[in-house]
């Protein structure tokens, strides 16, 4: 495997949580997996330059986005990712349309009328440019979103529980679209998730956290047949017998 | 008739003056309380909202030792220019000013704190600086609480006495602010004109601080 990705980093937020972790990706989808505050989207947030970790390495292809030794922090401006917040954090006061061009690097030039055009028909938003948010059901807000971030041409995606505000009913063919999408673009995608079927059925690689620290690493059939600990072999084992898709925490 | 013109024209110089200059510097202190950490911040929160539960004479007794002509900025001022803000109509918008800058800033803070976290991030994000994100993001979604922090701000400079009182007196048609030639009158036994003038104030600031409220209510989402 390439190394495209590599996260390094530590930090203390309080005198009972500190995150100490280490991994590595290629251009791959990479599933966090963990229960709710061992720290996964605060790897986004550290990723994103959004918090400052204490000490690290963070690195994007040749670009060192942080190094607490060699001094270098770059600003999350100057960071080429494209993030999706839990809640797709569309601004309100915009249209699908400002939205989405909220993120090119030119917005009035005609490179990015044409970029747009074909957002919207990448990302099946056809009809919808002069519509509100709050007008749009979670699956488009999601792809607006996703087409907001697009704009930039990131060189990796972060996805925070990109599936947990859309209906059951659709989150199979959203699991097919960003799949799809990671092949297209050909760079690592990271996946925030507390539920394991979502994990499983999406991950190249899985990383399970908790506590701030990374419990175990590997494809989803190295978790399942070799659990580092109970825990996860008991997560593994219900999945498995069961045949639960979805079991979480 | 001539008074009651007089009064309110000189009312509305000194409350359109003092509300222009507290839009433009109540939101940045409101800015900076709201988003920014630093040693003294409530040390600045407490000096700007301290006039609104002191005595406006005690505000006024203030502005005199600081603006007065023997004041420590009032008196440099003087020699330099053979102008001071006593009994001045800038005295009573400078009394204005302070009185009702509070009211703005904490009213316009809230409606910037109340703007979601993760819409400034997605916009670092998404490669704008932070006065980008301001201007296309934070005001436009804080402009119900700010617009409302200008109205009320607006409403209670019109409505200064006791610090106008002390820094600019009450000369008529100098510094006789509607609020002052009301008690003028009412002094001197013009009942009439008192109520007149009551009532005409009384309608202003109504109307006023009803637009507050439905500007303050009036969100996205």
């Amino acid at each position: 495997m390439d190394i495209a990705l590599s996260v390094r980093f530590k930090k203390v937020l309080s005198s009972n949580f500190s995150m100490d972790v280490s991994w590595q990706a290629g251009r791959e989808i990479v599933v966090l997996f963990g229960p709710s505050g061992a720290g996964k989207s605060l790897t986004f947030q550290i990723l994103a330059g959004l918090v400052t970790p204490d000490e690290g390495h963070l690195q994007l292809e040749d670009v060192v986005f942080h190094d607490s030794r060699e001094g270098i922090d770059l600003p999350p401006q100057f960071r080429e990712i494209g993030y999706l917040f839990q809640h797709y954090a569309l601004f309100p006061h915009m249209t699908t349309r400002e939205n989405i061009l909220y993120g090119h690097r030119q917005p009035q030039g005609n490179a990015a009328a044409s970029d747009l055009a074909a957002m919207l028909v990448r990302f099946h938003l056809e009809g919808l440019e002069q519509r509100y948010p709050g007008a749009l059901s979670g699956g488009q807000r999601q792809r607006v979103a996703l087409a907001r971030a697009m704009m930039r041409k990131p060189k990796l995606l972060l996805l925070d529980e990109p599936l947990s505000a859309v209906d059951l009913a659709v989150r199979r063919s959203i699991r097919t679209e960003l799949k799809n999408l990671q092949r297209t673009l050909n760079i690592p995608m990271v996946i925030v998730t507390h539920d394991l079927g979502e994990a499983l059925a999406l991950a190249d690689q899985l990383i399970i956290y908790d506590l701030g620290r990374v419990v175990q690493a590997g494809t989803p059939d190295e978790i399942v047949h070799h659990p580092q600990n109970e825990i996860i072999a008991e997560w593994a084992g219900r999945t498995l017998v069961r045949g639960e898709r979805s079991f979480s925490f | 008739m001539e008074a009651i013109l007089t009064a309110a024209r000189l009312s509305l110089l000194v409350s359109v003056t003092a509300t222009a200059l507290i839009a433009l510097v109540g939101l940045a202190l409101a800015y900076i309380l709201a988003r920014r950490d630093f040693r003294g911040k409530h040390l600045l929160d407490a000096l700007i909202s301290v006039p609104l539960v002191l005595p406006p004479t005690v505000v006024g007794y203030y502005l005199v030792i600081l603006f007065g002509r023997e004041g420590w900025i009032g008196a440099p001022l003087y020699r330099l220019t053979g102008w001071s803000f006593v009994f001045t109509w800038q005295g009573a918008a400078l009394a204005a000013f302070v009185v009702a800058l509070p009211l703005m800033v904490r009213v316009s803070r809230a409606a910037l704190e109340a703007v979601d976290k993760d819409l400034i991030n997605t916009s670092y994000v998404l490669g704008k600086s932070e006065w980008e994100t301001v201007r296309k993001v934070v005001l436009p979604l804080a402009k119900g609480g700010i617009m409302a922090g200008i109205l009320l701000a607006f409403a209670r400079a019109l409505g200064e006495f006791g610090a106008t009182l002390m820094i600019a007196g009450n000369i008529p048609g100098q510094t006789g602010t509607l609020p002052l030639s009301i008690y003028s009158a009412f002094q001197s036994g013009d009942d009439a004109l008192a109520q007149t003038l009551a009532i005409i104030l009384t309608i202003i600031s109504g109307t006023v601080i009803y637009l507050a409220g439905k500007w303050t209510s009036s969100r996205w989402i």
